[in-house]
């Protein structure tokens, strides 16, 4: 019985402690966001060394882009993370701004026996023609016009395309967009579309597998994703006329060619700008946060977060092959945040 | 005394809790119901019947309509259950009649194993290993003999409507299967023993003693597989294509109502994108009930 009793105590004992244990890691600074799933690796990877140099701890959850706007608007996360910016009139609806976090290319990918990784040179035109089931066989004319030398097959064209709602397809719909007033005016621009043709794998994951199998298919990736599985991707003619390779310099190129200063709410769409090598599919997934801070200490420490990342995390960013965003423009977005960004007496927080 | 007292008022306890879980389950029934009903008013206003004639799926210009992925789901239903129904009686058979004893422990236990993988590995098996299996050898045979039937015309890619209802007759095997066997084995022994003394073969007593016999037991199962093909997700989304294209090829890629759900749920913004993928959601929850239903009344008229 003495024995139970002292067993019992260390027990309380123990939970006890366990509890004050926790409470002080609860006490820790911790910050929550949700949002896309595109820029998830790299954010975990910040968070990570960032928790370790400061002990704070970053939630994110990787919903989508839909739901991180969602979860925003319900104020239930200090930060939306979206891959397509929101209009500066749907900003001013909820008193949001937004900022671009990271970069990231879309690039097309094929299926052709005994192609090497870039060496199929697509025009902006052709493209869009494959997408709209215009061109059906490799060996159009229209493509071996582009492409002499290279021998094509007569092989039928398989189109590939997202079956989920994704931040990928809306920057490769606002690229076909841009370039095809045809492909504006039938199918449009957004994170889902009515595809003309084609079908539909889950994921980056889906869309890659299909191309695999299916001989004479061509499909969209993100950038990492192609690189990671060595796949076959295309060179694409850009705005300027050249033909391009997807790699982060000329995504970098794009970023810096486009005129972040006169984008209202950093509305800015990184397709299709100008540049000799700006690689025409780029875009930047964005941050979203609210410009009246009801809680200024934690909206503190979620933009010391973001700095810390802009400013410590290229590296890690390249690591993972995605873009940092060039310095300009971080300098742009940290003057956002002084200006824009207030505690609800209108002080300032960053 | 006191003790029968006590027992008694158990009972009453009992009787009372197991009433309660009954009518919760009624009661979410009618509360899910509701919930749709509610959540897919704007759609219904915007579209009204048209919902359910239109092709068009269109998250740009804000038009949507159910008949491509209704089409799907049906269709992908009705192949695996053109191929899982005569596959299971002849698993059941064999494992409650002509198997040898020692076999049928082990082997009756394998097939409901089966049952128990989780359906994004059916997805996963039938992305990678049968979609390439279809494609470069069962769809070029099944074109070079059937070809000129249109449902076996078009370019076969592997992945598709086919594909679809294949993964699904292996994911209702086991459920058809293992409740066809447990019919079977209720089939009294003396029936089936004074058939073989008439001198019946074996094919004869399971044709004339033991379907008939089972046949309420045997729609039962048929039905318990339906009602899980026309809701499965995960393992249709990996091999259906996801196309909102209306074809007679089975080669061709289509689209399910739970693939459509589970693929634009998540990035769904907009009021009516999302009231539109909710009413989807009661066009399956009616379409499953009214299979049940029809399934039911069915049964009654055909009593033994």
């Amino acid at each position: 019985m003495e024995f139970l009793r002292t067993g019992t105590k260390i027990i309380l004992l123990t939970m006890a402690l366990a509890i004050g244990f926790s409470c002080q890691a609860t006490a820790a600074v911790s910050i929550n966001g949700a949002g896309a799933t595109f820029p998830y690796p790299v954010y975990s990877k910040w968070a990570y060394t960032y928790n370790r140099l400061t002990g704070v701890r970053l939630n994110y959850q990787s919903i989508g882009s839909g739901g991180g706007i969602k979860q925003i608007e319900a104020k239930t996360v200090d930060f939306g993370a979206s891959d397509a910016p929101l209009k500066p009139a749907e900003l001013d609806k909820y008193g949001l701004m937004q900022f671009p976090m990271i970069m990231g290319g879309v690039v097309p990918v094929v299926h052709l026996s005994g192609l090497a990784s870039g060496k199929l040179k697509l025009s902006a035109a052709n493209l869009a023609d494959i997408y709209l089931g215009k061109i059906t066989k490799w060996n159009d004319s229209r493509i071996s016009a582009d492409n002499p030398g290279l021998s094509l097959p007569a092989t039928d064209i398989t189109v590939v395309h997202r079956s989920d709602g994704s931040g990928t397809t809306w920057i490769f719909t606002n690229y076909l967009s841009k370039i095809s007033p045809e492909w504006k005016n039938k199918v449009g621009n957004n994170k889902a579309v009515q595809w003309p043709v084609g079908m539909g794998g889950k994921g980056n994951e889906g869309v890659a597998a299909f191309v695999r199998m299916v001989k004479g298919s061509i499909g969209y990736v993100e950038y990492a994703y192609a690189l990671q599985n060595k796949m076959t991707v295309t060179l694409l003619r850009n705005h300027d006329g050249n033909f391009v390779a997807p790699t982060s310099a000329n995504f970098q190129s794009a970023a810096a060619g486009a005129d972040w200063a006169h984008a209202k709410g950093y509305y800015m769409v990184l397709t299709n700008q100008p540049g000799a090598s700006s690689w025409p599919i780029t875009g930047a997934s964005f941050i979203l946060m609210y410009k009246t801070q009801t809680k200024p200490a934690q909206a503190r420490e979620v933009l010391k977060f973001f700095a810390w990342s802009y400013n410590n995390g290229a590296r890690a960013a390249m690591s993972l092959d995605y873009v940092p965003m060039p310095a300009k423009v971080v300098k742009m977005v940290e003057d956002t945040w002084r200006n824009e960004i207030h505690g609800s007496g209108g002080e300032t927080i960053f | 005394m006191q003790d029968h007292n006590k027992t008694a008022l158990g009972d009453k306890i009992f009787k009372g809790l197991t009433a309660f879980f009954a009518a919760g389950i009624a009661l979410i029934f009618i509360a899910m119901i509701a919930a749709l009903w509610q959540q897919s008013q704007p759609s219904i206003k915007a579209f009204g019947l048209s919902f359910l004639t239109s092709m068009q799926w269109n998250p740009v210009t804000q038009k949507f309509g159910a008949l491509i992925p209704v089409v799907g789901t049906l269709v992908s239903t009705l192949i695996a259950l053109f191929f899982a129904i005569p596959i299971s009686i002849g698993i059941a058979l064999f494992l409650a009649e002509l198997a040898p004893q020692w076999l049928r422990g082990p082997f009756g236990t394998a097939i409901e194993l089966l049952a128990a993988i989780p359906s994004i590995v059916y997805g996963m098996w039938g992305l990678f290993v049968l979609s390439p299996i279809m494609a470069n050898y069962v769809q070029p045979w099944l074109k070079s003999w059937l070809g000129f039937i249109p449902l076996f015309a078009g370019p076969g890619m592997g992945i598709g409507m086919l594909t679809a209802g294949l993964v699904l007759t292996l994911m209702i095997i086991p459920f058809i299967s293992s409740v066809v066997r447990d019919v079977f084995l209720m089939v009294p022994q003396p029936l089936k023993e004074s058939a073989y003394g008439l001198g019946c073969t074996n094919w004869e007593v399971v044709r004339d003693i033991m379907i008939p016999y089972g046949r309420k037991g045997i729609a039962g199962a048929v039905f318990l597989g339906m009602g899980r093909a026309l809701g499965e997700t995960m393992a249709v989304t990996f091999v259906i294509g996801n196309s909102y294209h209306l074809s007679w090829s089975l080669f061709a890629p289509g689209n399910s109502i739970a693939s459509t759900l589970a693929n634009e749920f998540t990035e769904a913004d907009g009021q009516l994108y999302m009231s539109s993928l909710v009413e989807l959601g009661l066009v399956l929850f009616f379409i499953t009930f009214i299979v049940l239903g029809l399934a039911q009344l069915w049964l009654r008229s055909k009593k033994v």
